[in-house]
């Protein structure tokens, strides 16, 4: 099988955009990630669209409507948090199978502001504050309590998440946010669901971001593999069954699942990667993935926040983009735009943010119900 | 209207006499705990395995988050419990009979199954519902 290559790669800058359409904020990003490498809609033998909250509304269809209506095949994905990363590895698998060999893949949306998670079924009555919660909040802060009781982690270990990557962020312009906040105003911020305060739970954003893939022999062809990144492991998961999981959706096996793949495909371990951008949806998901993830042994995630090891400059920089937390998550877009950055980072083209010597990156997203998307790259 | 309560969610039983109880279905191939029925089971595969039981009343605190901003409409602050039951089977609900306050509540801190009335919320047609909650033993 050949390798497949990511040749152009971009994002636009998250925001808030009402005024424009899912297919016009998608669109923007698909020119930009043509631009990148040089290439047009010409070249595309077949497009691969993330999205959300119009997953029945063929948005890839309407983004060729917007940039060029060349008659190829278009795949529509979603799959929750993790549709962005689906759609880039469902590209990938065509260019390893073979079938294409340039493709484009795109993940885009747009946001309402407010709680996300489920109010309980049509009928009957609401089970929202009866039986517990269902909202993403209180869902990822139980999951973060978990580890609190395994291992003590602490509310001002968690917080600290929030302070680093709000840092980061103020390092990148296309961030949602660029605002400096302090361990003490993470933690006075409004409690939203204990331990997560409003400060440690992800921005909803519109976004969109895209990446050209190529095979070697055509990335050769073109001449482009001068800023080209390998795509070494490609890995998805669902859900194994886990004891608890019928009603706390579990975010950590099926990471350790596609983490242990992840390193078998690109025969490679944690300690080779150079920086991660992980699903920091809130505070305290992100502690679960160093371990999770293989970052660190168990137990030492609190360590790792509070040593600086996970920061820019420090062992193994974790969302030095700003992450979900800061940079915005829409929904649909976070899993190329995570491929964005860590390319960039590749590419030794992250300007003030640069993580200095970067060769091999690691990208991670879930999506709840659940889905884990795992890519690890390597400058070509 | 003197009509009894309805269940909150399927596996919540209410028989004609005797005491409200949770009901389970466990896989006679592996053990796994279910709420809700089925036929096949989701840890093992075994197919028509499943029988009926009923919760134990009794659990521990597994972990939890008080909620403080929910949905419009829905009284906060609260604690969202997840609860293992001696049984093995693990629930969701709201904690009471401790304060929301992280200092006040400890992981694995005995609480009991209780059924009540669930807030005074009603559906369209203005029934009434019966709930469990996890009530912490003093
Ligand atoms: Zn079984």
């Amino acid at each position: 099988m050949t390798d497949a290559y990511v040749v152009g790669v971009d994002m636009i800058k998250f925001g808030r955009f009402p005024d424009r359409t899912v297919p016009q904020i998608g669109a923007e990003a698909a020119l930009l990630a043509l631009d990148d490498c040089g290439l047009t809609i010409q070249h595309m033998e077949a497009l691969y669209c993330g999205n959300l909250g119009q997953a029945s509304g063929m948005v890839g269809q309407r983004i060729l409507q917007l940039i060029g209506q060349t008659g190829i095949p278009v795949v529509n994905v979603s799959n929750a948090c993790a549709t962005g990363a689906t759609a880039f590895r469902e590209a990938w698998a065509a260019v390893k199978a073979g079938l294409y060999d340039c493709v484009l893949a795109v993940g885009v949306e747009q946001m309402g502001k407010g709680l996300l998670g489920g109010a309980g079924g049509a009928t009957g009555i609401p089970k929202e504050g009866l039986l517990g919660s269902g909202t993403m909040p209180a869902v990822f802060a139980e999951a973060g309590m978990e580890h609190s009781r395994k291992y003590g982690t602490t509310f001002e270990q968690f917080a600290k998440v929030s302070v680093k990557n709000h840092h980061h962020s103020t390092l990148n312009p296309k961030a949602m946010y660029q605002i400096e906040t302090p361990l003490e105003v993470v933690m006075n911020a409004e409690m939203i669901s204990y331990p997560n305060t409003k400060l440690m739970c992800s921005v909803n954003v519109d976004g969109s971001a895209a990446a050209v893939i190529c095979s070697e022999k055509k990335a050769k062809e073109l001449g482009l593999m001068k800023r080209a990144v390998k795509v070494r492991a490609s890995v998805l998961t669902s859900d194994p069954w886990q004891e608890r999981d019928l009603v706390m959706p579990d975010v950590n096996s099926c990471t350790r699942l596609a983490a242990k793949k992840a390193y078998e495909m690109a025969g490679l371990g944690a300690e080779d990667i150079d920086l991660v951008e992980l699903h920091d949806c809130f505070a305290t998901a992100e502690i679960l993935h160093y371990e999770n993830l293989g970052l660190c042994k168990d137990g030492e995630a609190g360590m790792m926040i509070d040593t600086g090891a996970v920061a820019l400059g420090g062992r193994i920089p974790v969302n030095v983009s700003g992450g979900l937390l800061s940079k915005g998550h829409p929904l649909g877009a976070t899993g190329i735009a995570n491929i964005y950055e860590v390319a960039t980072h590749l590419r030794g083209e992250a300007g003030k943010r640069q993580v200095q010597g970067a060769r091999i990156g690691m990208t991670h997203v879930i999506g709840l119900g659940s889905a884990c998307g795992i890519h690890i790259l390597e400058k070509a | 209207m003197s009509k009894k309560p309805l269940p909150v969610v399927d596996y919540l039983k209410i028989p004609d006499s005797g005491d409200p109880y949770l009901e389970g279905h466990k896989c006679g191939s592996c053990g796994a705990i279910f709420l809700g029925e089925r036929n096949v089971c989701s840890k093992c595969g075994a197919r028509d395995k499943m029988q009926a039981v009923k919760l134990a009343s009794k659990g521990k605190l597994y972990s939890f988050s008080i909620v403080h901003r929910s949905f419009p409409g829905i009284e906060v602050p609260y604690i969202s419990a997840v609860v293992d039951l001696e049984d093995g089977a693990t629930l969701k609900g709201n904690l009471i009979g401790v304060e929301p306050d992280p200092a006040k509540i400890k992981f694995d801190m005995p609480v009991e199954v209780v059924f009540a009335d669930a807030l005074g919320r009603k559906d369209r047609e203005g029934n009434s519902y019966l709930s469990y909650f996890f009530k912490a033993k003093a």
